[in-house]
């Protein structure tokens, strides 16, 4: 019983990063329906900024604050410069030009912080808490406590402010929301710099945890890409829920399966997901149009 | 008298095989020759798929990574000669795709892609941890073909990179007659009306499924003969070969050169395996180029390179 | 004569709203039915059910006295079923004539390893397929634009491409929807003898169409939909006379016509 709580823990601080990483995916996707592979490279940027920025004398919390910005700005130029010129081009276009976005910034990371593992301490200490026999970190919790205060942030933008509501618009039909005089391309600037500020925080929160190196962040793409096909592509709700039971699913595979193959369960389960219900857990049924 | 695709695609592509190796310095070009028809092979079969039926696929490798460890187990196993391994493996290969294609071809866009990049990262998972079984990590070795032998028993006596140079020449050229064959059938035709249009390809009774399927199948095992080469050569494999960077590479070439065209599909390989080779003071940079290629060739020329450079010869000549 | 293909009480919702509702008709051989109705009324849907693209919600779609509802767009081509877009499905990687080849795709594939060795059995197929592609091409007026690619051609060409296409197939069941659109009075013309050429070779033709002069000039026997029911069915005479019809529809798109 223990043991199993032990799995669920780990499993919800993963899940955690994974349903970020999904969320980052939703929001972009629903402003412009690209899927951005470079999602888990902000992840890996948010943790590798931190690095550097508390390395080079920053109080933690400013070097966060930093890295955050900073990957938000990363994000907006990925718009700007890469994903902007080319509306209108096909999915296989926007695939490789958001891989190649990824392995770009997979060899920025690489030339500028080294292929080394890079860590910053723990927020609140590296002593567990102890729960019915199983034990947490704290810094798991602040994950946790992060996915969710992400998740509750983004529904009040989305739903109470007039900013949230224009994105809202556009996601649904970006020539209606060009009409009411929204303007569409800084909606999907703020996406980009709104996914990309999320995708840092994960990778704040979760380094003092995994650490992080300049290549964490394809598998993390994928991760968060599984959680939001898990979830329903484009649904807020579902990129939590994907994540958090993807985190689970996978964490209970390498406690009772194979840790060697636990990143496989993620993918047996999304690939199942996929063929018995393709729109996902809360996503939307489409009909083609002809 | 216009030329056939086929024949204008042989053309220029046997002629080049046969002269480069005039200006090569040093055996070292004959060994970066080789690794270019290695991918110009796997990637004819990615324009197969991507070109002629419009399906992507990030999990090629997958296939390669079949065709190479069937080279390095089954003579060590089974006694079976590497080159009869290497045809074995391609059967596996087109067995698993066939099998593998089935449900996931009914994915579109980036469903596809994700499902088969995470289809390649599990073969490569196998190979990586069935330790007892392919080496792990560190890899295994590969019994020798004997072709050299043989070759050097009818009186041609090459250097092994000449060797291999010429192997993987002929194997690509085989397979580029194949895929310009196809490309004006009434297979192809039906591939590329997939591509233009799916719902149309069904009215005029195309099984849209199952042509999807084909190209998937075909393309696979282009990829594992891509794959069997690479350990008959090297004479060793790791798991690398079934990397999903390979994978996303392979579709970089194909988009690269123009997915349309094998011959542009071929000079995309060219240029991305030759790169790394020229680049080497640079190394460090190698996945920051590749990044910035990716991203330019595809918002400045969406067409891929071939395409666009010819248009631009020709909007001159007008 | 009997009927070849029946609809039978045809129904479909999309999100709650009833896009089709209990339509029925048939079409004998040799016959053309026109599908007529306002904007929005279900005539494509109506279509996009009979030839498989979408699964009907209700009610049966009966090809030559076998149920078909439902079955997808190949299997029907392979019974006999045909049919072009209104919002144009061509092609665009293909040129004129590959688009047409590729009407001929029931006859003309066969094995895939004949087509990767270039058999002489592959070789054979694809030039029966190019030469009665060519003979299409000819009656429809494109064979000057065999070699183009077919994205480039004009609206009124593509809509003619399309109908050679649909014809390659030598169907027994051919559905048009709103060939004529997009087209001059002179290729409506055409248009018009060639569907009438058509019927007359056995095949029986379903048309939606907006202009209902051509519409009143062919047909032999119209459906009326209006807000996805049939309000209306007869000939040409009695359909135009009918005052349900006529505050539906005609009212509004014969006033329209009259002043084109």
């Amino acid at each position: 019983m223990s043991e199993l709580l032990q799995f669920l823990f780990s499993g919800l601080t993963v899940g955690a990063v994974y349903a970020l990483v999904a969320l980052g995916f939703t929001i972009i996707y629903n402003a412009s329906d690209v899927v951005n592979f470079a999602q888990g490279e902000f992840v890996m940027l948010g943790g590798m900024l931190t690095v550097f920025a508390y390395a080079a004398g920053l109080p933690l919390i400013l070097a966060a604050i930093v890295a955050i910005i900073v990957t938000a700005a990363v994000g907006v130029a990925l718009n700007k410069l890469a994903i902007e010129p080319a509306r209108g081009a096909p999915v296989v276009s926007l695939i490789i030009i958001t891989i190649g976005a990824s392995i770009f910034l997979r060899g920025v990371a690489q030339v500028l912080f080294g292929k080394q593992i890079h860590r910053f301490p723990s927020f609140s200490g590296d002593t567990p808490f102890r729960i019915g026999g199983a034990t947490i970190l704290p810094q798991s919790l602040w994950v946790i406590a992060g996915g969710l205060a992400v998740f509750y942030a983004l529904y009040l933008f989305f739903t109470k402010t007039l900013t949230g509501k224009a994105v809202l618009a556009t996601s649904n039909n970006r020539l209606a929301a060009q009409l009411v005089g929204i303007n569409t391309n800084w909606v999907m600037t703020l996406s980009f710099a709104l996914s990309a500020g999320i995708g840092a925080l994960a990778g704040v929160l979760v380094t003092p945890i995994t650490n992080t190196s300049y290549d964490v962040g394809i598998a993390l793409a994928l991760k968060g890409f599984a959680a939001a096909m898990l979830g329903g592509m484009g649904n807020p709700k579902g990129a939590l829920v994907g994540g958090i039971l993807l985190g689970i699913i996978e964490a209970m595979t390498a406690g009772y399966l194979s840790s060697q193959y636990k990143d496989a369960a993620a993918f047996v389960v999304i690939l199942l997901v996929l063929f018995i219900m393709p729109q996902g857990l809360f996503g939307a049924k489409q009909t083609e149009r002809v | 008298m216009r030329l056939s695709h086929k024949t204008a695609t042989l053309l220029v592509l046997i002629p080049l095989i046969v002269l480069a190796p005039i200006f090569f310095p040093s055996n070292f070009y004959y060994r970066v020759g080789s690794l270019i028809f290695i991918n110009g092979l796997a990637v004819t079969g990615m324009v197969i798929l991507i070109g002629y039926a419009g399906q992507i696929s990030l999990g090629h490798a997958g296939f390669a990574g079949i065709g190479a460890y069937s080279c390095a187990l089954m003579p060590v196993h089974w006694g079976i000669p590497p080159v009869a391994a290497a045809v074995l493996g391609a059967v596996i290969s087109a067995l698993l795709a066939w099998l593998v294609g089935r449900p996931i071809l009914r994915l579109k866009g980036y469903y596809l892609a994700v499902a088969t990049l995470g289809f390649g990262i599990l073969v490569y998972m196998v190979l990586t941890n069935e330790t007892w079984l392919t080496g792990g990590p560190d890899g295994m070795s590969v019994n020798d073909s004997g072709l050299r032998d043989m070759a050097e028993a009818v009186g041609i006596d090459l250097k092994n990179s000449q060797f291999w140079y010429w192997m993987c020449a002929i194997v690509l050229v085989i397979g580029v007659w194949l895929a310009m064959n196809l490309q004006d059938s009434p297979t192809g035709r039906a591939l590329r009306a997939v591509h233009g249009s799916e719902v149309a390809a069904r009215t005029v009774g195309v099984d849209v499924a199952r042509y999807k399927l084909q190209a998937f199948v075909i393309s696979a095992v282009y990829a594992s003969v891509a794959g069997s080469m690479v350990a008959l050569q090297n004479e060793f494999v790791t798991p690398d070969v079934a990397g999903y960077m390979h994978s996303i590479e392979w579709v970089t070439m194909t988009v690269l050169g123009g997915a349309g065209s094998v011959l542009g599909a071929i000079f995309g390989a060219a240029i991305l395996t030759t790169l790394p080779q020229v680049l080497t003071a640079f190394a460090e940079y190698e996945q920051l180029l590749l990044g910035l290629i990716m991203m330019l060739v595809m918002i400045f020329m969406r067409d891929g390179l071939l395409p666009s450079i010819m248009r631009r010869i020709r909007g001159k000549d007008e | 004569m009997s009927a070849l293909l029946s609809v039978e009480n045809l129904g479909i919702t999309f999100g709650g709203l009833r896009a089709v509702h209990d339509v029925s008709f048939s079409v004998k051989p040799g016959e053309i039915l026109s599908v007529i109705g306002p904007n929005g009324a279900g005539k494509t849907t109506l279509f996009n059910m009979i030839s498989g693209v979408y699964q009907p919600g209700s009610g049966k779609v009966v090809l030559e006295g076998q149920d078909v509802t439902g079955m997808r767009p190949d299997l029907l081509a392979h019974r006999g079923m045909s049919r072009t877009f209104q919002n144009l499905q061509i092609f665009q990687n293909m040129t004129v004539l590959e688009n047409a080849i590729a009407g001929f795709h029931l006859t003309e594939s066969g094995n895939l390893f004949a087509d990767l060795l270039r058999l002489p059995g592959s070789r054979g197929r694809a030039r029966t397929a190019h030469q009665g592609a060519m003979r299409l091409l000819e009656r429809v007026g494109l064979e000057a634009s065999a070699e183009t690619n077919a994205g480039s051609l004009s609206y009124g060409k593509l809509k003619r491409l399309e109908i050679a296409r649909a014809l390659a197939l030598s169907p027994k069941v051919l559905l048009l929807d709103e060939p004529a659109a997009g087209c001059n009075a002179v290729e409506t013309e055409e248009i018009d003898q060639m569907i009438a050429e058509v019927a007359k070779s056995g095949v029986a033709i379903l048309l939606v169409e907006h202009d209902m002069k051509m519409v009143m000039r062919i047909s032999n026997h119209i459906v009326v939909l209006d807000h996805g029911e049939k309000i209306a069915e007869g000939d040409p005479a009695t359909v135009s006379r009918d005052p349900a019809v006529i505050a539906a529809y005609l009212g509004t798109e014969a006033a329209e016509d009259a002043d084109a």
